[in-house]
């Protein structure tokens, strides 16, 4: 199971199945840690996303304080990378459903993790703007 | 398959060791597909939200405009659910080593936490 968005098993033989650095130098290496780091921010996110919502039917009044203290510069950059998180997680997903259902292959896959990359960055430079 | 699959019991434990294994990339997958749908939904709504005014109140109305809002973010808070604690899953396996019986009863707790936060915040703003 979850072979494609995973990394080759350590292997308790040594020398053999560990990446080298060839390996680590291909966008598809990148693109895997990208869509594991990202996972993890959303993961960790979440609970923290409902508790926040969660707060409008008990205590309207914090939840508008704490909306409020999410103007600051500093807030509003965390919330971009966030946004990034969630639309490059988003768009790597998308890549591994295609390459694992639609049998995409390998011939353009740097093209399909660099439009994944593009959409994403243009995405949360959106939500820069317009936050 | 080790030697333990040549006697009856490992032979069983290793069937459903697969199914179990097989369930767990059918429901990552499943949820994906759902989410990836969900996300798109969700990022243009983000957009439209911070121009629009992002407060309880707003949020609030805009959640209660029409049921199909509570239903779409239901549907989202179950995919959320049951796909972020098998990405976990697969991540502390392969980077941290850390795997079997107690690591699946947590990210099964962690996937029960998700789930029941997530159902309470849409209650919250739909009620």
């Amino acid at each position: 199971m979850e072979r494609t968005d995973r990394a080759p098993a350590r292997s308790t033989v040594p020398n053999t199945r560990r990446n080298d650095a060839r390996a680590r130098a291909h966008p598809a290496y990148w693109a895997f840690v990208v869509h594991r780091v990202s996972g993890i921010a959303l993961t960790l996110f979440l609970p923290v996303h409902f508790f926040v919502l969660s707060q409008a039917l008990s205590r309207p009044a914090a939840l508008d304080r704490f909306l409020g203290w999410t103007h600051q510069p500093a807030v509003k950059l965390a919330e971009t990378v966030l946004v990034l998180a969630l639309a490059v997680h988003l768009g790597g997903g998308v890549r591994l459903l295609f390459i694992e259902f639609a049998g995409w292959r390998a011939d353009w896959q740097k093209t399909a993790i660099a439009l994944a990359l593009a959409a994403a960055l243009a995405y949360a430079l959106l939500f820069a703007l317009a936050a | 398959m080790t030697s333990g699959a040549l006697d009856g019991r490992g032979a069983r434990d290793g069937a459903a060791a697969i199914r179990a294994a097989a369930w767990r990339f059918v429901l990552q997958r499943a949820s994906a597909a759902v989410l990836a749908l969900c996300v798109v939904v969700h990022l243009a709504t983000i957009i439209y939200a911070v121009r629009h005014g992002l407060t309880s109140d707003a949020i609030v109305a805009r959640v209660r405009a029409n049921p199909a809002w509570p239903a779409f973010y239901v549907v989202f808070v179950i995919a959320a659910a049951i796909h972020a604690p098998l990405g976990i899953r697969a991540i502390v396996d392969e980077w941290l080593g850390l795997r079997g019986r107690a690591v699946d009863i947590a990210l099964g707790l962690t996937s029960l936490v998700l789930f029941a936060g997530g159902l309470y915040a849409v209650h919250a703003l739909a009620a």
